[in-house]
């Protein structure tokens, strides 16, 4: 058993002539947290629904590799990649609101997916069910499996979606963006409960997020996105140590630092859009928004290590960051 | 559901009580009565007995509230023209506008909904707009049109099927069709808005999440979600099927309440004229009333409203 669960190695995706996600490397570690961050636009959704082949009509996508528990997954048939989704693969969505059935109840659509994967009885799928609920910290989950989604708040749907999504004993979970629709309050508590189930339940979990301060608290191993690529990656520690992509460097001053940001003070942000990128793009998708640009930028960017056993893609050295400060 | 069901009927029962005013009404207003009873050729002493006969020369609203006594209880009056009861008459046509109507809506609903279903699944293939123009031909054929030509080309031609008259489950196929054809094109365009409006939903990536069979995926999560909207239609859909069998059952001789409604009106035949109008309508409220009924089963989130 390989300690990488999952392996993608330079993903493409593209819709129509919109390049969404180019080049893509990460992998996965068992029982770690890895999280890919970014701004809204980056391609962080379609990277992860291209690893469940789950994107939307019209996606294409490539990939030298893209392995889960040493499987080529391309080269799997849908029917066996539904075998893995899941059942071994599980994914909660950004939108708990809409992303259950509206027509059937939660004890239902949680039992469905334990019998269509491990089969057993209804009953046993609903005790199941039941005992999950009461992890995901749902109080009467006897009571809930019985109502339909409409009757429970955002936050409860999102700790259903949780529990719908353990049901089979997953190795890997994507979670995109579980906590931006919800209230800061609960934000904090589904964070908080996706830490405990890694730690419990020895999950994998990739967590999609455009906000550093969760990846600061919880992740293992980060990759920033830019315009479809991942722009810089490694450890956490090591990436907030020395974060030497001019673009991290700009998210990260976007972040409220305790004590460092008055209080009628309007957070930071990166002025600019993020660019839509078409076939044949050359350079740094970066340059336009960047205060380092350079003409150099429009051509081969470099992939480079900095200090902390973490990559960057830029043309500026490694270490520039503290250069810079010192000066 | 039993509130739900409960306030659903009170509702029905308003809507029955306000078109049997308006039935009993428009008779009333359409001329004095009782001279388009006694005929042409009457005098003016024939049209006075035939008024104090028929009860016609009392208030209106002692005759409403007796005609609707007596309507509640099954008794329509006599027919002027048939020399029978009006109840009997409609109790001997209804089984075959009813046949005519329940093989229509079966035979719609059988092409319609995976014709919707196909051309959802395929958006914007050639299925798809095959789908399309089939759906956009069927509305613009007026129903006579093709009961003739089915009449010439299975009936005349090929001989396989009877082109008129009432009798065995033969005489429904061609009037069978020719309904179905008129709710086809509207059930159709409904089922596959509602697929793709289903399939491109959250709730299905999530199920696709789950790793469900294609199967449970089209046929559970999204076709009953689908659904609401055609059980809605396809009630509304039955309302026009009633008015429709007036013409399809004259086109085919078929002798049931459409037929029925036609011969009435075109004899002046008053108490079977309104008697044919209150029973299509309290069928069509009815049918409104399953189908509200039918969506509260489907869709949860009716019932507590
Ligand atoms: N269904 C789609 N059709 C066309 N383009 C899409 C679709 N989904 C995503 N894209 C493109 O991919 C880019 C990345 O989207 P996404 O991965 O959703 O970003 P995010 O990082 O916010 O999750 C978007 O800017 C958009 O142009
Ligand atoms: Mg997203």
């Amino acid at each position: 058993m390989s300690d990488t669960l999952l392996e993608v190695r330079n993903l493409h995706v593209e819709f129509g002539d919109t390049v969404a996600v180019r080049d893509v490397s990460f992998s996965v570690a068992r029982g770690e947290t890895h999280c890919l961050v970014g701004e809204s636009g980056c391609g962080k959704s379609v990277s992860s629904l291209a690893v469940m082949n789950l994107l939307a009509r019209g996606g294409r996508r490539s990939a030298e590799r893209l392995a889960f528990d040493g499987q080529d997954l391309p080269a799997l048939p849908e029917r066996r990649m539904a075998q893995l989704r899941g059942d071994r693969m599980a994914m909660i969505f950004q939108e708990p609101m809409t992303s259950l059935n509206p027509a059937y109840t939660i004890g239902s659509q949680m039992a469905e997916v334990y019998t269509r994967h491990r089969g057993g009885s209804r009953r046993a799928a609903l005790d199941r069910a039941a005992g999950l609920l009461a992890k995901v910290g749902i109080t009467a989950p006897g009571m809930r499996l019985g109502q339909f989604p409409h009757q429970l708040s955002g936050g409860l749907r999102q700790r259903v979606m949780i529990a719908m999504a353990l049901m089979c004993d997953p190795e890997l979970l994507i979670a995109d963006e579980p906590t931006t629709a919800l209230d800061v309050t609960v934000q904090a508590q589904i964070l908080r409960l996706l830490a405990e189930l890694q730690r419990d339940l020895g999950l994998a979990i990739l967590l999609i997020t455009h906000d550093l301060g969760v990846v600061a608290r919880i992740a293992h191993r980060v990759s920033v996105m830019y315009a479809g690529q991942v722009v810089e990656s490694g450890p956490t520690a090591a990436l907030f140590a020395d974060p030497s992509h001019p673009y991290t460097r700009g998210l990260l001053d976007c972040v409220p630092v305790p004590g460092k940001v008055r209080r009628d003070e309007p957070l930071g942000s990166i002025p600019g859009m993020v660019p839509r990128i078409r076939p044949g793009f050359q350079g740094c998708g970066f340059r336009d928004r960047c205060a380092h640009a350079a003409p150099v930028c429009a051509g081969e960017v470099p992939r480079q290590h900095g200090a902390g056993a973490h990559e960057f893609l830029c043309r500026l050295p490694p270490g520039w960051t503290a250069r810079e400060q010192a000066a | 559901m039993l509130r739900f069901a409960l306030r659903r009927f009170v509702v029905a029962l308003l809507v029955a009580l306000t078109v049997m005013v308006l039935s009993f009404m428009l008779t009333r207003l359409s001329g004095d009565l009782a001279i388009s009873i006694a005929g042409a050729s009457a005098t003016q002493a024939d049209v006075e007995i035939i008024r104090k006969a028929y009860g016609l020369d009392r208030p209106l609203v002692l005759q409403f509230l007796e005609w609707i006594g007596r309507a509640a209880l099954g008794d329509f009056g006599e027919s002027f023209f048939f020399k029978a009861r009006t109840a009997d008459l409609i109790k001997e046509r209804m089984p075959i506008t009813l046949t005519l109507g329940l093989t229509g809506l079966i035979l719609a609903l059988l092409v319609s909904i995976p014709l919707g279903i196909l051309a959802a699944v395929r958006e914007n293939t050639w299925v798809d707009r095959l789908v399309q123009v089939i759906a956009m031909v069927g509305q613009a054929m007026p129903s006579f049109w093709l009961g003739l030509i089915l009449m010439i080309t299975l009936g005349l031609q090929l001989g396989w099927l009877p082109i008129s008259g009432t009798g065995g489950p033969e005489h429904y196929v061609m009037p069978g069709i020719v309904l179905a054809f008129s709710a086809i094109p509207a059930l159709t365009r409904l089922t596959r808005a509602g697929m793709i409006q289903a399939l491109g939903s959250d709730y299905i990536r999530t199920a696709r999440a789950k790793g469900l069979s294609r199967l449970s995926i089209l046929g559970k999560h999204a076709l009953r979600n689908a659904a609401i909207p055609v059980v809605s239609i396809a009630a509304v859909q039955l309302g026009f099927m009633l008015g429709g069998s007036i013409v399809i059952e004259t086109v085919f001789a078929l002798h049931g309440v459409g037929f029925l409604a036609w011969e009435s009106i075109s004899k002046n035949d008053f108490p079977v004229v309104q008697a044919v109008v209150l029973v299509l309508a309290l069928i069509y409220i009815a049918l409104t009333m399953a189908a509200d009924l039918l969506n509260a089963l489907l869709d949860p989130r009716l019932r507590a409203a």
